[in-house]
């Protein structure tokens, strides 16, 4: 078996069902099988998805640092699937907001997104999620040509505005959204060093084409 | 000041209390006969000291909501206690092993009876009321717990406030061994509170011992705690060791920690939001997953008792 075998019948699937793990616990604690939801299930079930939305964000953008550092090139094969998985949490975490929380009550939900600057920025990454993800397909990748990858550093900006969202709206305990924005600093900067370190490096990773990286 | 009678009173209610009292009575006869007991126990509030330990000699009171409690497991597991963890169930599992007992109370400041008392001597005077009320938390969601305490105005009374004493500060326990929480600086401690002396005296302004006839479990406050119906939830300062009466207004401690988002007063105010949530709706603690957000009321619902205290006062500003 090659590599890119290996990675499509073995690696994708189970890290396709790794990824599911969070959202099927949600459902287990909702039918008190796993777990519970505590005295307020919505508020868990939106933090559960808002959370693992911003993880999956951090996750998916780690997949590009952990491919060079290692020199390992199969990584990258996971990276749309991680992300798309990034923007199902976050679209989860949205409609929770929407259906159970808001109660699809519109002149809350407007005055919301209006004038609470972190639900402003949360819908924005709502929005460049939302555009790549849809957009995420090999033949929408070849028909955007370079706009694809300009689309694509989005992701980015969705990470930003992910952590400043929840960091925005924590009361006086900032731990959490402080090791968040810790990594993403991180991740970021791995980009940035590499960018000041080799001005001349390709830009996209499909330069190189993808059936050479595997064996 | 006048106090009306709040409008969610029933009038079978008040019937109830009536019969409350003629059994009352009716005990005190017997117990006169029986032994020729001198003191009257109904009128001494005596705190058991283990954990879900039943209270005795409990009044209705005609302050009680007639809405239906929220379950004690939800009182009880879900608290903003920073004390315990920022978590909304970190105080019912850290504080599981806290021992609050024996407990002193200092009274500090412009009042005639100051110095170091034991919980038990200082609450003793008086009888155990119970007070179902609305709790509106600041963060939008609302219970309706059934607390057990007595008025703080009854306390204050005793301990003689001077002429000096416009305000009222409140003190939680400082001790990182026993409250983990405080390990780490999330706010400034020892938490602090405060009132005016009006706010102190209200006859809906209660110092709370229990929850659900039971004594006041760890994670809500143990021993006692100050419970300000009208006001947002972070007013009502938990395992409280100080109380100090003061003439210029104390700091409290989310105003100390974000002054623009957290006032002095922290009313509830459904026309005045918090600067990054609205505070015109609410979720109900235990209304089930399915359960719209309800409206809240100006002063959480208690407007014609307390509204009269504000009077002149621009609440906008005063938040």
């Amino acid at each position: 078996m090659t590599t890119i075998q290996r990675v499509r019948y073995i690696g994708k699937p189970l890290v396709f069902a790794a990824c599911l793990v969070p959202a099927l616990l949600v459902v287990g604690d909702l039918f008190e099988i796993t777990g519970r939801l505590g005295a307020n299930p919505v508020e868990e079930i939106l933090d559960r998805f808002g959370n693992w939305g911003l993880r999956f964000m951090m996750i998916a953008l780690a997949v590009t640092p952990l491919r060079v550092l290692t020199g390992y090139n199969w990584i990258g094969r996971f990276r749309r699937m991680l992300g798309l998985f990034a923007a199902f949490y976050v679209f989860v975490h949205f409609a929770v907001w929407l259906v159970l929380d808001q109660g699809v009550y519109l002149p809350g939900i407007v005055e919301d997104i209006v004038e609470r600057p972190f639900i402003t920025i949360g819908m924005i990454a709502l929005l460049l999620l939302g555009a790549m993800a849809a957009t995420s397909t090999a033949a929408m990748r070849r028909r955007l040509g370079t706009y694809w990858q300009r689309l694509h550093y989005g992701a980015y900006g969705a990470g930003i505005l992910g952590v400043w969202h929840y960091w925005w709206q924590v009361k006086a305990d900032i731990l959490e959204p402080a090791i968040y924005a810790a990594i993403l600093a991180l991740l970021l900067g791995f980009r940035l060093w590499r960018r000041l370190m080799r001005p001349s490096l390709p830009t996209r990773r499909s330069a190189v084409p993808a059936a050479q990286t595997g064996s | 000041m006048l106090i009306r009678k709040p409008a969610d009173i029933r009038p079978s209610e008040i019937t109830s209390q009536s019969n409350y009292l003629n059994r009352r009575s009716f005990i005190k006869a017997g117990l006169a006969a029986g032994g020729g007991l001198i003191a009257s126990p109904a009128l001494s509030a005596v705190l058991p000291r283990e954990p879900r330990a039943k209270l005795d000699d409990i009044r209705p009171s005609r302050f009680s909501t007639d809405e239906t409690p929220t379950s004690y497991e939800d009182i009880t597991t879900y608290n903003n206690f920073y004390e315990f963890g920022t978590g909304k169930d970190d105080p019912h599992r850290n504080a599981r092993d806290f021992e609050p007992w024996p407990w002193t109370l200092d009274v500090e400041g412009h009042a005639e009876k100051t110095g170091a008392f034991h919980l038990e001597d200082f609450v003793k005077p008086y009888a155990l009321e119970e007070r179902i009320y609305r709790m509106r938390c600041v963060e939008a969601w609302s219970m309706v717990i059934p607390w057990v305490g007595i008025p703080l105005a009854d306390v204050i009374k005793t301990l003689g406030p001077t002429s000096k004493a416009k305000y009222v500060a409140f003190r939680t326990l400082h001790d990182p061994k026993r409250m983990p929480g405080q390990r780490r600086r999330v706010l400034d401690w020892p938490y602090r509170e405060g009132l005016t002396i009006a706010e102190a005296m209200h006859p809906l302004t209660i110092l709370a011992v229990g929850v659900y006839d039971e004594v006041m479990p760890n994670q809500n406050g143990a021993p006692i705690r100050l419970v300000v119906p009208w006001k947002y939830g972070f007013k009502g300062i938990k395992s409280i060791v100080g109380i100090r009466f003061t003439e210029r207004m104390p700091r409290t401690s989310w105003n100390m920690s974000a002054p623009h988002e957290y006032g002095f007063y922290a009313n509830v105010n459904p026309n005045v939001d918090h600067p990054r949530w609205s505070q015109a709706r609410e979720r109900r603690i235990g209304s089930g997953l399915f359960a719209s957000r309800q409206p809240t009321l100006m002063f959480n619902g208690y407007a014609e008792q307390v509204a009269s205290l504000y009077e002149g006062l621009d609440l906008v500003r005063n938040y």
